[in-house]
């Protein structure tokens, strides 16, 4: 697999790798099928993300995906948080081969997962925010 | 960092410096088109036909029935392809198995669109396929039975001897994929009732792109490749002389080593298999425990995803292979550990180590030493590991 440097970067030395347990918001998305899932946690005070961690079953680039993610939105506010899209992470790893782009998304979705599980558990509403529809929080792994 | 430990042989193997060697004068001093009727030519021609020798001796054939092809995916798309057309008026079913081959699979499905019922038998959870199946999809149409003689992802040998038998006994053609198999394991055509045999010679140590087919005298089949007389009209193209004589005297050297080889292999691979169940929690052998090729070590890791071992062994300069999705480029796991029953969860987690001459004591030793380290590394990222922990 021809990853760049960034990539390897971020999978040999991953940012924000374990749980929190006083997390503001946790995000659970993937499936066992396609052999990604990734879990994100966020620590949120006064609409800032100060801390972010992660944990990922996946490949290379699932791993590196959550790693730069939850670096991205360090310091951010929830609002800004939206704008780590998959594009800017995979713009942010020096990009992602073809077929390893739906681990960017993947990482996409555990973030607003996490942020969407803060603004339930908080009554807040986040313009531009919508239920995830990926979440597998608390549902059994293995569909078959 | 450079590779210092290769344990992907399964997938190819380095050219043997005594092949290489043997191979060479071909390239520029001998270099005579066979067909031609100078000198010259004279000496590719004989070369390629003491070839032919070496091959067929390898595995207890005559060599008027061994086909020079450009590899092991073109002799199982001549057999199969070439099959079906000669024997269409007689019949359009063929049996084969789940875990072939895609050579073998593609083809069955391009035959599938052109008119013919496959039947694809399934394997037991260690990668056999049951002789009562192979029984029950015989038809009266049947014309062909294909089965691999060992499988190149979990290393399971099969029943062939049995097959071969029972094919016989039916007059039903009976086609191995033995690329996999020919000098790591006795092969012998007659012994074993084989009508048609795949063979590929960068698995033994020949170079890539060439290949041979056996085809039993008793057997019709039709070309796939038109344009010339060589291999008796029956696969055009001017000879790949150098690659040939390589191919001989790769088959020749693995079948006369082939005892003690075995031994030293077997001995290797069962340290390093019961080197990582004893070391690792929570992983499975994949494939039959002692039925399997001499060199294969494959084991799913509960929790962890294939790639991510394969980065990691590869900073340690271990080469290997895995059969998760992310490796394929799908997004399912392989169909052969699917075949064998394993859920998706652990066959991600599936990593082949395959051993061959290169290896030595030492590269399993610093396997078994680096590995443990590498899975409760990736484990330990897991959310699937966490929940794991969690509920134990």
């Amino acid at each position: 697999m021809d990853y760049s440097e960034k990539v390897m970067d971020h999978f040999m030395n991953p940012r924000n790798v374990g749980e929190m347990e006083d997390a503001s918001g946790v995000g659970l998305v993937g499936n066992v099928k396609c052999g990604d899932i990734m879990k994100v946690y966020l620590k949120i005070e006064d609409n800032v993300i100060l801390d972010a961690k992660f944990k990922t079953f996946g490949c290379g680039a699932a791993v590196a995906t959550s790693s730069m993610a939850t670096e991205l939105v360090k310091g951010k506010t929830v609002e800004e948080a939206l704008d780590v899209t998959n594009k800017a992470v995979m713009e942010a790893l020096d990009g992602l081969p073809p077929v390893k782009v739906h681990c960017s998304c993947l990482a996409e979705e555990a973030l607003h997962s996490a942020l969407w599980d803060y603004a339930q558990k908080n009554n807040l509403e986040i313009a531009g925010l919508e239920e995830p529809k990926s979440d597998i929080g608390h549902h059994d792994h293995e569909e078959e | 960092m450079a590779t210092k430990i290769y344990m992907d042989n399964a997938a190819t193997t380095p050219v043997r410096p005594e092949v290489l060697e043997t191979m060479l004068p071909y390239f520029t001093e001998f270099y005579g088109n066979a067909s031609s009727i100078y000198s010259i030519a004279k000496e590719s021609k004989k070369a390629m036909e003491n070839a032919r020798n070496q091959v067929a001796e390898g595995i207890g054939a005559t060599a008027a029935e061994i086909y020079f092809t450009g590899g092991g995916s073109e002799s199982d798309n001549m057999a199969l392809r070439g099959i079906a057309e000669a024997y269409a008026t007689k019949g359009k079913h063929i049996i084969t198995t789940q875990i072939e081959h895609h050579a073998i699979l593609h083809t069955c499905e391009y035959l599938e669109k052109n008119g013919y019922r496959i039947t694809y038998l399934p394997v037991d959870a260690e990668g056999k396929i049951s002789m009562s199946d192979l029984e029950n999809a015989v038809c009266p149409d049947t014309i062909l039975i294909s089965v691999m003689f060992a499988n190149n992802e979990i290393g399971t040998i099969e029943p062939i001897k049995e097959i071969g038998a029972f094919a016989k006994e039916k007059g039903i053609i009976f086609h191995t994929d033995a690329v996999q198999a020919v000098g790591h394991v006795p092969i012998h055509v007659d012994e074993m009732n084989i009508d048609m045999l795949s063979m590929s010679g960068h698995k033994l140590g020949a170079p890539k792109g060439i290949g041979a087919l056996y085809i039993r005298k008793t057997v019709r089949s039709t070309p796939l490749i038109f344009g010339g007389s060589q291999e008796k009209k029956k696969r055009a193209g001017t000879e790949n002389i150098a690659s040939i004589v390589a191919l001989g005297k790769a088959v020749e050297m693995a079948v006369a080593e082939m005892d003690v080889e075995t031994k030293r292999l077997t001995t290797l691979r069962d340290k390093l298999i019961s080197g990582i169940m004893e070391q690792i929690p929570d992983c499975k052998l994949n494939g039959h425990p002692t039925d399997r090729l001499p060199g294969n070590c494959n084991i799913a890791f509960h929790y962890i995803e294939g790639e991510g071992m394969l980065l990691l062994l590869d900073a340690f300069g271990i080469a290997a292979s895995s059969g998760s999705a992310c490796t394929s480029g799908s997004l399912d796991p392989s169909h052969v550990l699917m075949a064998i029953g394993l859920k998706h969860d652990i066959a991600h987690g599936s990593l082949r180590l395959s051993l061959d001459r290169v290896n030595t004591e030492a590269d399993v030793d610093f396997v078994l030493e680096k590995l443990p380290q590498i899975v409760q590394r990736l484990r330990e990222m897991s959310p699937l590991y966490e929940e794991a922990m969690k509920n134990k």
